[in-house]
């Protein structure tokens, strides 16, 4: 499986669309033999979406419930960092227990690993896979894959983050810590001649730094630098 | 006992969150001088105590006695943000990476707190893939870290700060135990129950 799963992240990373990444999921279920595989990002702004290999009737269901309020494993992963099994989650309301039923209905499955991924700037994405076995065989699974399970979960989010910047393109390069100090002083609103005084160099000097941090950034101009410096996580203010 | 909780369930337990916030003011302002900001209520905290990390907690009678604090370096960090002068080869950006920051001990600690959180790092880090902790942390602590046999590799210094990376391995977990007097079973046992109280907060309060 280890080669399957190789081939399989070489794919993922060829990944174009969410069609592509749909096609993912499926692929690795097979690769898994797990019944079913779901990715879920909700973007900085709120957004969601997804892709896997859940029934659509039971997708549906969900959003209409409005589900994404009552699912421990929403509940248990959100904001949090660590991969976790379903059996390790607060199962023990009613409202809990009703919506496990449900989903066993479903055919999402009785068993479940998730993992939750943080990205820059807010965004959270969770990754799972869900299955119908026994405990003792889930639990082997579980800990056989849950390296490789990481590694996916964040090649899925990897794609999705490239899919929400597609419109900036552009290859993404680190800014150096004075290009770094520059478009944060600058973003807090210093004039030229206020961030160059605050760093000590001369405007010239400061030139230098606002002209490579905009060309790394892909930025048209020096307000344009500014704000994709902020989107893209170089500087926090 | 060691604790493992999230920021948005610190506030469960009261005592635990003020001896720690103020043991780390203790640490890193009046210790080592370090230009960070402490509150009215003498506690020392910063923008990525908002990002709900997860800090390790080693209590004594229910006060802090030593504590550290992680988060994946796929979101924000203090290192990438903040010292990149520290990381000549750039951003560390890993879902097998976890930034460890704010290591600090109470008053009157020494290395068996030290061991024991390291011991818990290690324990987490085995459990959830991690491969490496990074860190960044004074000069000064570099002799701590070398007492409990976890000295990091350097990857920048600048200023007496640096920063580090630390691998684990588990053979490391039999002289931790031995300095902290804490077993692996014991970190399992309180993680778990941990776990079980995330987000409730009623069970296992100390």
């Amino acid at each position: 499986m280890a080669k399957q799963l190789e081939t399989f992240l070489e794919r993922l990373d060829q990944a174009n669309n969410q069609a592509d990444l749909q096609a993912s999921a499926e692929d690795l279920r097979t690769i898994l033999k797990v019944d079913h595989v779901v990715y879920h990002w909700v973007s900085t702004t709120g957004e969601q979406y997804g892709c896997g290999t859940y029934a659509p009737d039971w997708v549906q269901r969900y959003i209409e419930k409005d589900y994404i309020r009552t699912d421990p494993v929403v509940l248990g992963c959100y904001q949090r960092f660590h991969p976790v099994d379903w059996k390790r989650l607060d199962w023990s309301t009613k409202s809990a227990r009703d919506f496990r039923r449900e989903a066993i209905e479903y055919g999402v499955g009785n068993q479940g690993f998730s993992i939750p991924i943080r990205g820059p700037k807010g965004q959270f994405a969770l990754f799972t896979v869900s299955h119908n076995c026994e405990d003792a065989v889930w639990a082997k699974f579980a800990e056989d894959h849950h390296r490789d399970l990481i590694l996916i979960a964040h090649g899925f989010n990897q794609k999705a983050l490239e899919f929400e910047g597609a419109a900036q393109s552009g290859p993404k390069q680190s800014l150096s810590p004075r290009e770094t100090d520059a478009m944060t002083l600058l973003a807090v609103g210093y004039s030229r001649a206020q961030v160059a005084q605050s760093l000590a160099i001369s405007e010239h000097t400061l030139r230098v730094y606002i002209e490579s941090a905009r060309f790394k950034l892909g930025a048209m101009n020096t307000t344009h630098a500014v704000a994709r410096a902020m989107s893209q996580g170089h500087i926090v203010v | 006992m060691l604790h493992f909780i999230y920021a948005c369930d610190l506030h469960y337990y009261p005592l635990l969150q003020s001896t720690m916030f103020q043991d780390r003011a203790r640490q890193f302002k009046d210790r080592l001088g370090w230009n960070v900001d402490v509150d009215a209520k003498g506690w020392e905290r910063d923008q990525y105590d908002d990002l709900n990390p997860l800090y390790v907690i080693l209590s004594s009678d229910g006060r802090h006695a030593g504590s550290m604090r992680l988060l994946p370096t796929t979101g924000p960090t203090m290192v990438n943000d903040y010292f990149h002068r520290l990381l000549p080869d750039g951003p560390l950006h890993s879902a097998h990476i976890w930034e460890c920051t704010r290591f600090c001990l109470a008053p009157g600690q020494g290395t068996a707190a030290a061991s024991a959180l390291q011991l818990a790092g290690g324990y987490l880090m085995k459990r959830f893939g991690v491969d490496h902790l990074v860190g960044v942390f004074d000069k000064l602590m570099t002799r701590i870290y070398r007492g409990i046999g976890a000295s990091p590799q350097i990857l920048g210094n600048s200023e007496g700060i640096c920063a580090g990376l630390w691998g684990f391995d588990a053979s490391q977990f039999e002289e931790l135990s031995v300095r902290s007097g804490i077993t692996e079973a014991d970190v399992k046992r309180w993680f778990s129950a941990s776990l079980a109280a995330m987000g409730k907060g009623n069970a296992a309060r100390p």
